[in-house]
């Protein structure tokens, strides 16, 4: 019987959910042994016409890491959910748009702004930016449209299962993996990871105050962080209460808070609205401008709650920002 | 400009020991104020999950409005502190997520000040009315129109040179 085939693709994100899959370690080697892989543009020599001749639903699943923000990506996303039988959301970038998606805070033009004139390490005197379409040697040469929303891979095609994280650890991948290979698998649109918030892995549970109460709002590199407390019990923000386990607490371990890579349980639809709620209710002050004081220990409540998930948020983007040209339209 | 036939949708969450009986107050005293809130009657302002609150304007309110006892008031004692905390942040972060500070309110409104309802209601539909609609929906499809030009660029790639659009990037 021929091997199930396997694809792994990238969008928009940094190369950490390629790590990610390299970190299986020698269990990379099983993975190898059980499937063919046979699209991996990091680590293999495919090319896009080697997917598109394969037939549809040929590949059994693929694992797609990133955001999706240009239209190769979209293209590529497309024409991978075609080609598989599972196509999974594999990292916080595909599963709700990760940190690509914190640029949904602002127009397409301030990012190509900054990006090419501003940024200090950028030397581009002439202000060249890339464009969709330009001659050279008179040749016509092309690029990728850059969409004005970063979307999560489900806001553009159909997502089967959501491996979260960021990157997802090897355990929940080679679990996910496993699930497949066996067909045992969960409904459809379930995110392989333990339907828990991660207070209930972390080591630091039992310093958790039944009762918080925060006088004040501490930041982490400002603070003199206690190994073994509670973050929360220390004044620091840590996302644990509004997002679901699964990394066994990786980030508390090396004594950081959590940022909330892993998204919400599945009984919260918006992980940023539900953290700003807790914390804010167990804020001590009983007047408001008490109240804002303490709450001014969180400059910027959309980093901090959505620093993964903007782009699955309610709101989704900044509502103001403009939206697609008309003119870019047919 | 919006449609002169538009009026705003504002959806509002009452509690039940207050501001809910204020505005039954409001009706049984026969007092007049505008037909443009939706009312969700809640048991305690401190029960209004901010996710309701960017529900309602996802799905297409052009603001919340969210009424409880006054400070020391709450039936709950202390619910309506918990809201008042969460509404100082909440308020901040729909700044930053570019929402108009007016299309959501929080308002103290006790049983027996059912001219209070008629005035806050009245007012903030006067405000929303200068701001004009919020139209999330419709917005959600303007955003997504570009994952639709897709097949047009492609196909639009094998038209003569001059019928292509500029480049759209700069």
């Amino acid at each position: 019987m021929p091997k199930p085939k396997i694809g792994i693709y990238w969008c928009s994100s940094c190369g950490g959910c390629e790590e990610a899959v390299v970190d299986l370690a020698d269990d990379l080697l099983g993975v190898v042994e059980a499937v063919d892989i046979v699209f991996w543009p990091v680590a293999m020599d495919f090319k896009k016409h080697d997917v598109a001749a394969m037939p549809d639903k040929s590949v059994m699943a693929t694992l797609l890491n990133g955001a999706i923000r240009t239209s190769e990506q979209e293209e590529m996303a497309r024409m991978l959910r075609e080609k598989s039988r599972y196509l999974i959301a594999y990292g916080a970038c595909a599963c709700s748009g990760g940190i690509p998606a914190l640029a949904n805070q602002f127009p397409r033009e301030q990012v190509m702004r900054y990006i090419y004139e501003e940024t200090p390490t950028m030397a581009n005197e002439g202000r060249v930016r890339p464009r969709a379409a330009s001659q050279d040697n008179g040749h016509a040469l092309t690029l990728p449209a850059f969409h004005n929303v970063v979307r999560s891979l489900d806001q553009v095609v159909e997502v089967d299962y959501y491996i979260p994280g960021c990157p997802p650890t090897p355990k929940i991948t080679k679990a996910a993996i496993g699930a497949l290979l066996e067909g045992k698998l969960p409904p459809k649109g379930s995110v392989l990871a333990p339907d828990i918030a991660l207070c209930d892995q972390c080591a630091r549970k039992a310093s958790k105050p039944a009762d918080l109460s925060f006088q004040e709002f501490r930041r982490p590199h400002l603070t003199a962080l206690d190994p073994k407390k509670c973050f929360l019990a220390q004044g620091v923000v840590c996302m644990g209460p509004a997002t679901r386990g699964g990394c066994e607490a990786a980030c508390l371990h090396g004594n950081m808070p959590c940022t909330g890579c892993f998204g919400p349980t599945s009984r919260v639809r918006d992980q940023g609205a539900k953290m700003l709620s807790s914390l804010c209710a167990n804020v001590e002050a009983r007047d408001e401008s008490t109240a804002r004081g303490v709450l001014d220990g969180i400059p910027d409540p959309v980093g901090t709650f959505y620093r993964y998930g903007l782009a699955k948020s309610l709101l989704r983007r900044k509502v103001d920002l403009p939206a697609p040209e008309e003119a870019a339209a047919p | 400009m919006h449609d002169p036939n538009w009026q705003p949708r504002i959806v509002a969450f009452f509690c039940n020991w207050c501001t809910y009986t204020a505005a039954d107050l409001a009706g049984v005293s026969r007092i007049k104020y505008a037909p443009n809130i939706r009312v969700i009657r809640l048991m305690c302002s401190g029960r209004v999950d901010p996710q309701f609150i960017l529900t309602a304007l996802a799905q297409g309110a052009d603001g919340v409005l969210i009424g409880g006892c006054h400070i020391g008031d709450c039936h709950y004692s202390e619910g309506n502190l918990k809201t008042l905390r969460r509404f100082e942040l909440l308020r901040r972060m729909l700044r930053d997520m570019g929402i108009e500070e007016q299309r959501v309110r929080l308002e103290w409104i006790s049983a027996s000040e059912g001219d209070k309802v008629r005035s806050v209601v009245d007012d903030m539909v006067g405000q929303l009315r200068a701001l004009g609609p919020l139209g999330m929906p419709r917005r959600f499809e303007e955003w997504d129109r570009e994952l639709n030009v897709l097949e047009a660029e492609v196909n639009g790639a094998q038209a003569p040179a001059g019928a292509k659009p500029e480049a759209v990037h700069a």
